[in-house]
């Protein structure tokens, strides 16, 4: 009898085996539907006007009606210019804020603030940032509140507190020996943090800034508050209105015409490519500078 | 070897020009960029308060249990999207807790060793693919398979418990919930994965000594120590869960109203906020969404701060009774 | 140099106290004691280096040539005594030639020639030269533990520096290594004022002019190593040379 009750409770945690292994199945599920999907209908739609062209007069294809493709050149350039100004914004300020925990405040409480302030900030919704953003500019000059600039602002709010932690971790890797050989032979304070210390941790500080840009090219929410209408005409300026290709994706899905909807699938596969690009870069730096650094 | 005169080199010998003024403002600058952290912290807070005074005075705590929202007429109301906020999500952590601890304790447990990265890396894209993408996703794929095969089967066999009336047409709470389930599975897996692989081994080789199968292992000596870092994982998931926007603003139907059955069409705060700011809010309206942010702010941010002390208590409690 | 009634802190605690010490120019002084008297402590206040710890603190004067190093800027006071550590800490990220023309580099604007020159001179001074002149530009952890500590030597070299401070330079080396670097300590003094910590009695019995004995944070006996490893004036030095404690 006792081995009766032994089998059952081994056939029992085996069957809990299958199931924890079938949970990954299951996670893997969508993760290869999402892909599949948008690999197959943003296909269609690559060629090169979809890198030349702007946005197409909407337009669902009937009897006797053929339309436009169109492409993809306004939110390209839109996404391009958002994540640079946006990396203009955050990466000085995030270095800047893991500098002074690290180099600069030690162990002490105020360095310990500045990775609790990084990490709640990390937890803030992105609309919320949009949000604040919206209601910050509007105070200061409400011209420019529907612009790639405000755009920029709030996903600087985003990026921020992934440069900040990331370097801070990066910094604390440097060991102490490091700063001290330096110290010893008479090289000021900065220059030990800046061409030293900093470079040393350069490989940890490049993946964490990719990782942010990564991040940021992907939001769409704050963008629907901030961007205004700006994809249907060439870019103007950075105080006019703008566009991104997460902005578009929204614009063409909630769309009723049919090329405008392919045209979202075509800037679905771009971000998805864009977003491995970035991490396959940053797995690349990690691995590349690190290896340097050993000597190699 | 005898050593010549040690060269002077001109450069370190010349009368001490070491200004303070490097020195200086480095570290004026690293302050400006803390401070600007800081402020941003503050101001996230400050700000939204500020934009959202007018409805703050004119509508008062009424807001926080107004079931309407109608800018024409000018009432606010947060429940209906607190509503919608809460059952998306609940439902989000029912399906994700089981798959995503289900998960963790498969790749911690019983995965293979060289399974484990390439399986980890893939639940790390799928964290890494933007939200607007699954929405979008949700809205094109799932929304007609929901419409035609899934929900028709839940109302007939599900219909008595009254949460699943009125015609499905796909675009619901309930597939806006699946879409957000996809969202909180990788924080939740990754938190639980490291908690579990954080147990000392010496408790799984106790309970396997006595006899216990792998199962029992993990339900008796590892889930019970690794329980708080797992928790701190659900909650942060939560809280993603709760500020997520573009899976839910393209799968719920955005219906400022509250839902009666799992097929409304609805809208969570998240959604809302992003729905009416695009579709040209009314300038009586917008106070009203700022002041909606501010709630999504501040309970996320108290969920936030939550996880994070259960997971700093977790964290403390394992280093004093770990080896 | 001489050192003038220094104490130093960490927090609350005074790791040592009220030191009086004068070292010779040009020669070899060690300072040996038993782990934790004091010793890295003091050196590290000589160069300025403890007050970088979190929460350390010095009282009292340290004189070079009549100057108190301690009304001085810090980083002008250490390029003129420098410092060569426990475990050789050559930059990583940087070649031989690079370590090695580093405090040029960073406190100065010099020109190739300056530095081929000056990375030579130290290169040479510190007995390395030999054995990496055909890979100053290969990556400086390309090279053994022993290698690593004379580049570090050399590095130090390269600033100039009028006192060479050594803690405990060769504890991490093996014999061979730690031999070469003691013949060259010989050999440094006849330019520089040699500062060494150590904890192998021996070594400094070999290695050094003077010795100064250090016991829970006070200065027991200095003088020319001779006399205090043979005719310690103080019972406590006595004890600790033959082996009684530490």
């Amino acid at each position: 009898m006792k081995f009766d009750r032994f089998a059952r409770r081994k056939y029992f945690s085996n069957g809990m085996a299958v199931l924890t292994g079938l949970a990954i199945v299951a996670i893997m599920v969508p993760l290869a539907a999402v892909i599949y999907e948008t690999v197959l209908l943003g296909g269609s739609v690559f060629n090169v006007d979809l890198f030349t062209k702007g946005i197409p007069q909407p337009c669902t294809p009937l009897a006797g009606v053929t339309c436009q493709q169109g492409g993809l050149v306004v939110p390209i350039e839109g996404s391009i210019l958002l994540m640079g100004l946006s990396a203009l914004f955050s990466v000085p300020i995030g270095i800047g804020a893991a500098i002074f925990a690290v180099e600069y405040a030690g162990e002490r409480k105020s360095a310990r603030i500045v990775g609790i302030v990084a990490d709640v900030l990390s937890g803030v919704p992105s609309i919320v940032a949009g949000a604040f953003i919206y209601a910050l500019i509007v105070v200061y000059d409400p011209t420019i509140v529907f612009s790639t600039l405000s755009g920029s602002l709030a996903l600087a709010v985003i990026m921020i507190p992934i440069v900040t932690r990331t370097c801070e971790e990066a910094l604390r890797t440097v060991p102490n020996s490091v700063r001290e050989a330096a110290l010893a032979l008479g090289i000021s304070r900065w220059k030990t943090t800046l061409r030293i210390v900093l470079v040393s941790a350069l490989p940890g500080i490049v993946t964490g800034v990719l990782l942010a840009v990564a991040r940021a090219a992907g939001e769409a929410a704050p963008l629907l508050i901030l961007l205004g209408n700006g994809c249907e005409h060439p870019l103007q300026g950075l105080s006019q209105e703008g566009c991104a290709l997460p902005l578009w994706i929204y614009v063409g899905a909630t769309s009723s015409s049919q090329n405008l909807v392919n045209l979202a699938w075509g800037a679905a596969l771009l971000l998805l490519l864009l977003i491995l690009v970035l991490s396959i870069a940053s797995r690349l730096t990690l691995d590349r500078l690190a290896r340097r650094m050993r000597g190699e | 070897m005898t050593l010549g005169n040690p060269f002077r080199s001109p450069t370190s010998r010349r009368t001490p020009r070491v200004s303070k003024w490097g020195d200086r403002i480095f570290l004026i600058l690293v302050l400006i960029a803390t401070a600007a952290v800081v402020a941003i912290m503050v101001a996230l807070v400050a700000v939204l308060v500020y934009g959202s005074r007018s409805t703050i005075q004119a509508l008062g705590f009424s807001f926080l249990y107004t079931r309407v929202w109608n800018p024409e007429g000018n009432v606010f109301g947060i429940v209906p999207f607190a509503v919608g906020t809460l059952v998306t999500s609940a439902i989000a952590l029912v399906i994700a807790i089981p798959l995503g601890v289900g998960a963790a304790i498969f790749l911690t447990q019983h995965a293979p060793v060289w399974l484990r990265a390439p399986v980890g890396q893939l639940i790390e894209l799928l964290a890494a693919i933007p939200s607007i993408i699954y929405g979008f996703w949700g809205l094109i794929v799932l929304v007609p398979i929901m419409r035609v095969d899934i929900e028709p089967i839940l109302a007939r066999y599900l219909g008595w418990t009254g949460w699943f009336g009125g015609n499905p047409i796909g675009l619901d709470v309930l597939t806006a919930s699946l879409v957000l389930s996809v969202m909180a599975i990788p924080t939740i897996t990754a938190i639980a994965r490291d908690s579990i692989a954080a147990v000392p081994r010496s408790q799984k080789e106790a309970a396997l000594s006595i006899g216990a199968t792998d199962w029992e292992v993990t339900r008796k000596a590892v889930l019970p120590y690794a329980r708080s870092g797992i928790i701190a994982g659900i909650v942060l998931g939560l809280g993603r869960a709760l500020g997520e926007t573009m899976a839910v603003t393209l799968t719920i139907g955005n219906n400022n109203v509250l839902p009666t059955s799992l097929f409304s069409q609805g809208q969570t705060i998240a959604s809302l906020i992003a729905n009416d700011f695009f579709e040209a809010a009314s300038p009586n309206e917008v106070p009203a969404l700022l002041e909606a942010a501010l709630i999504l702010l501040l309970i996320t941010l108290a969920i936030n701060l939550g996880a994070r002390a259960i997971l700093a208590r977790f964290q403390a409690g394992r280093g004093v009774g770990a080896e | 140099m001489e050192v003038l009634n220094l104490s130093a802190f960490y927090g609350g605690n005074r790791a040592i106290q009220d030191i009086n010490l004068k070292i010779p120019d040009r020669k070899v002084t060690a300072i040996i004691g038993p782990s934790g008297c004091g010793k890295s402590t003091l050196i590290r206040c000589l160069n300025r280096l403890h007050e970088t710890t979190p929460k350390a603190r010095v009282d009292g004067s340290v004189f070079l040539d009549g100057e108190d190093l301690y009304k001085l800027d810090p980083t002008l006071v250490r390029r003129r005594v420098g410092m060569v550590f426990q475990k050789p800490n050559p930059f990583a990220t940087m070649s031989i030639y690079n370590n090695v023309s580093a405090p040029l580099r960073f406190n100065g604007r010099p020109t190739r020639e300056q530095m081929d020159a000056v990375v030579l001179r130290s290169l040479k001074h510190a007995a390395l030269w030999d054995e990496v002149k055909d890979r100053v530009d290969s990556a400086a952890t390309s090279l053994s533990g022993g290698q690593q500590q004379r580049l570090c030597i050399a590095r130090a070299l390269a600033a100039d520096p009028e006192v060479l401070l050594m803690d405990e330079p060769c504890s991490a080396l093996d014999p061979i290594a730690t031999a070469k670097i003691e013949e060259l300590i010989g050999q440094l003094k006849n330019d520089y004022t040699v500062v060494i910590v150590t904890h192998n009695m021996q070594q400094a019995a070999r290695v050094s002019d003077f010795t100064a004995f250090l016991y829970l944070g006070k200065l027991i006996e200095f003088g020319p190593t001779v006399d205090v490893f043979e005719k310690p004036k103080e019972h406590l030095t006595e004890s600790y040379i033959t082996g009684r404690f530490g």
